[in-house]
């Protein structure tokens, strides 16, 4: 844990990670009120408080590189790459959307940047991150496939099969476990013997880090050195970054599970605003350069909003389309 | 040329991986033990471990594998054991196969093959005995085949393996050691028909993997009485192909649909429901079916035997729906 460090970057590159997390942080924010319009329906898991995680991490892939990801995946996907305006038209169903608005929420693709959802089954990436990586090996590629995933998903079958597969065939899989302690709303020692979730890992052979999830420069930072690793050695790694939700799991969950005083704890450790806060403290910003950033990524929620809004319903004569590859 | 349907899927292996770089088989056993049918014999000695691929025993985990590997750019053939052992990879198959096309708007197909054992008849009790491949069938986004001849275990492999969308191959247990004639290999055997297997004009017969060889029986039996019965292979369990057994029902305006698996649900109830939705002016009796009792499959000989759809069952189905003669 290396919460409050100087942040060691020069100004550019600390602005970077503050952009991504601004990002993500104003489009969650949007799409939540854009749920209570009933723009946005089904589900919708907002990743707010875990910001730093992806911001941190994710640019630290390279292009080539592949990403699995959950349910709770629109930070992911918009570090990655994946044009805002897709997103927003994805999560209003509309046929603009990265996933052409078959998927919504929990089901973000993108070909180009390597996106392989977006999948709302717990656990159920895990295996199709283990094949992305066989792929590779047995063609020779050098790339990472990255695999992001809960700690709910730890308690699945599939996650153990997994590890041991990647470990077995030593395959460039980077599994990003990112603990916020709540499986919905079961709380990691209510449903984990084992709450050293890296004791699990290890017991694979698969070596482990623990990153402070909250701390943008310790996720970029650990990242960096966990995607070196596995590019160069070729083989697995378990990375857990300790996070916490700061909204519900859902629109629907009214958060019976936890106390308001426990979700206050972890606000004050909020990767935003401490972020800042350090980087006006170590003077490579000021409170100008927050509002212009901010702005910015207000301004570019604004236009996906205004995108999905004008986007098409694909017409009901293509249903069935897409099921299976046309001839 | 006289070779086992065993021998004749290790043949369409052989040329799958040699042909195409690739393509790779994994599954448990498939590699030293040689697999589990004895299929993938000696192909760990010809392709090596890179291709024959052993794995843990963990469906779930290396089907999920399969899948990866085959939006990575390889064409990997998953063999599972037998099909009761699918369902511990059936989250796989079902949420992401054949779903990703799907959920991520057309810009990934999962060009995967997965072949399995089904079916009962060797005594191997209610867990190794099943027919679960009217499930499979009931799913979009997956194909699903079943070779019952010495040509289509020999033939189907490769136009699976060039389908860009997932395919479930079925390969019925007893069939292994089945012996037949193979002609010459037939360039892009067809995964989308129906075939008749026998001609006939009284009665149509609809069977597909090994109820197809006891369907052919009944109409042998059927044909010492004077009744002459067309016999239908469906090959394809998904997408069905309604048009080839259609055909044959107007013809002979009767039809009696042969499955292994349950009559419940099953996929005769499927067949039995789209003749009656597009033949049923043509029909002259009602449609029967001959599947499995609706029991786990015991062990003992005799009560698997009762179980299970028999030629004399599948003539008396067919007796029923004749004028007396």
């Amino acid at each position: 844990m290396t919460s409050g460090l100087p942040v060691p970057y020069q100004r550019d590159e600390a602005l970077v990670l503050l952009r991504h997390m601004l990002r993500i942080r104003r489009f969650e924010e949007k799409c939540a009120e854009l749920y209570g319009q009933q723009k946005i329906r089904g589900f919708l898991h907002l990743y707010i408080g875990e910001e730093a995680v992806a911001a941190g991490a994710i640019p630290v892939l390279a292009p080539e590189d592949a990403l699995v990801c959950t349910y709770r995946e629109h930070g992911h996907a918009l570090v990655r790459g994946i044009a805002m305006n897709a997103l927003m038209a994805e999560m209003y169903g509309k046929r603009e959307g990265c996933s052409r608005g078959r998927g919504g929420s929990m089901h973000i693709y993108d070909a180009r940047t390597r996106f392989y959802g977006g999948n709302a089954i717990v656990g159920g990436g895990l295996p199709m991150a283990v094949g992305l990586a066989l792929a590779d090996d047995m063609q020779g590629i050098r790339r990472v496939t990255a695999c992001f995933f809960g700690e709910g998903a730890v308690a699945e079958g599939v996650f153990h099969e997994s590890m041991n597969l990647a470990a077995l065939w030593k395959l460039p899989v980077l599994f990003c476990c990112e603990n916020n302690l709540y499986a919905m709303g079961t709380r990691i020692d209510l449903s984990e013997s084992q709450t050293d979730l890296t004791v699990k890992a290890a017991s694979f052979g698969v070596p482990t880090r623990k990153v402070d999830g909250m701390d943008v420069v310790a996720v970029h930072a650990a990242a960096m050195e966990a995607v070196e690793y596995v590019r160069e050695r070729q083989s697995p790694l378990f990375v857990e970054f300790q996070t916490y939700r700061f909204r519900a799991h859902s629109m629907f969950d009214p958060e019976l599970y936890r106390d308001k005083a426990e979700v206050e704890e972890w606000k004050q450790r909020g990767p935003l605003h401490t972020y800042t806060d350090r980087l006006k403290a170590q003077g490579l910003m000021t409170e100008e350069d927050f509002q212009r950033l901010d702005g910015e990524a207000n301004a570019e929620v604004a236009a996906a909003v205004a995108y999905a809004e004008q986007g098409a319903w694909e017409p009901i004569e293509d249903l069935t389309r897409d099921v299976y590859t046309p001839p | 040329m006289r070779i086992t349907y065993r021998e004749a899927v290790r043949q369409a292996l052989r040329e799958a991986l040699t042909r195409d770089p690739r393509v790779f088989l994994m599954g448990e056993d498939v590699g030293k033990y040689g697999g589990t049918y004895a299929v993938s014999k000696r192909l760990l000695e010809e392709f090596g471990p890179r291709r024959i691929r052993d794995t843990p025993l963990s469906e779930l985990a290396f089907v999920g594998c399969g899948i990866g590997a085959a939006l990575g750019g390889t064409r990997p053939i998953v063999e599972v054991m037998t099909v009761n052992f699918s369902l511990l990879a059936l989250d796989q198959i079902v949420n992401n196969a054949a779903l990703l096309r799907h959920m991520s708007g057309g810009q990934f197909s999962v060009p995967l093959v997965i072949r399995m054992a089904t079916g009962a008849g060797r005594q191997l009790a209610a867990q190794h005995s099943h027919s679960l491949e009217g499930w499979y069938a009931h799913i979009p986004g997956i194909k699903v085949l079943a070779p019952a001849t010495i040509e289509d275990a020999r033939g189907m492999l490769a136009p699976a393996l060039a389908d860009p969308d997932p395919v479930l191959i079925f390969e019925h247990a007893l069939l292994y050691n089945m012996e037949g004639e193979l002609g010459a290999p037939e360039a892009g055997a067809d995964i989308a028909h129906a075939r008749v297997r026998r001609a006939g004009a009284d009665v149509t017969l609809i069977g597909y993997g090994a109820m197809l060889w006891k369907t052919l029986d009944a109409a042998e039996a059927l044909a010492a009485d004077g009744i002459s019965a067309e016999v239908i292979d469906l090959r394809v369990l998904r997408p069905l192909d309604d048009a080839t057994f259609l055909e044959s029902v107007r013809k002979t305006r009767r039809a009696v649909i042969v499955d292994e698996g349950w009559r419940s649900g099953s996929l005769a109830a499927e067949v039995s429901a789209r003749i009656m939705e597009q033949a049923f002016y043509d029909l002259d009796a009602p449609v029967a079916r001959v599947c499995s009792e609706e029991v786990p499959m015991p062990y003992p000989r005799h009560l698997e035997e009762a179980a299970l759809p028999q030629a004399p069952k599948i003539v008396t189905a067919v007796r029923a729906l004749l004028p007396r003669k």
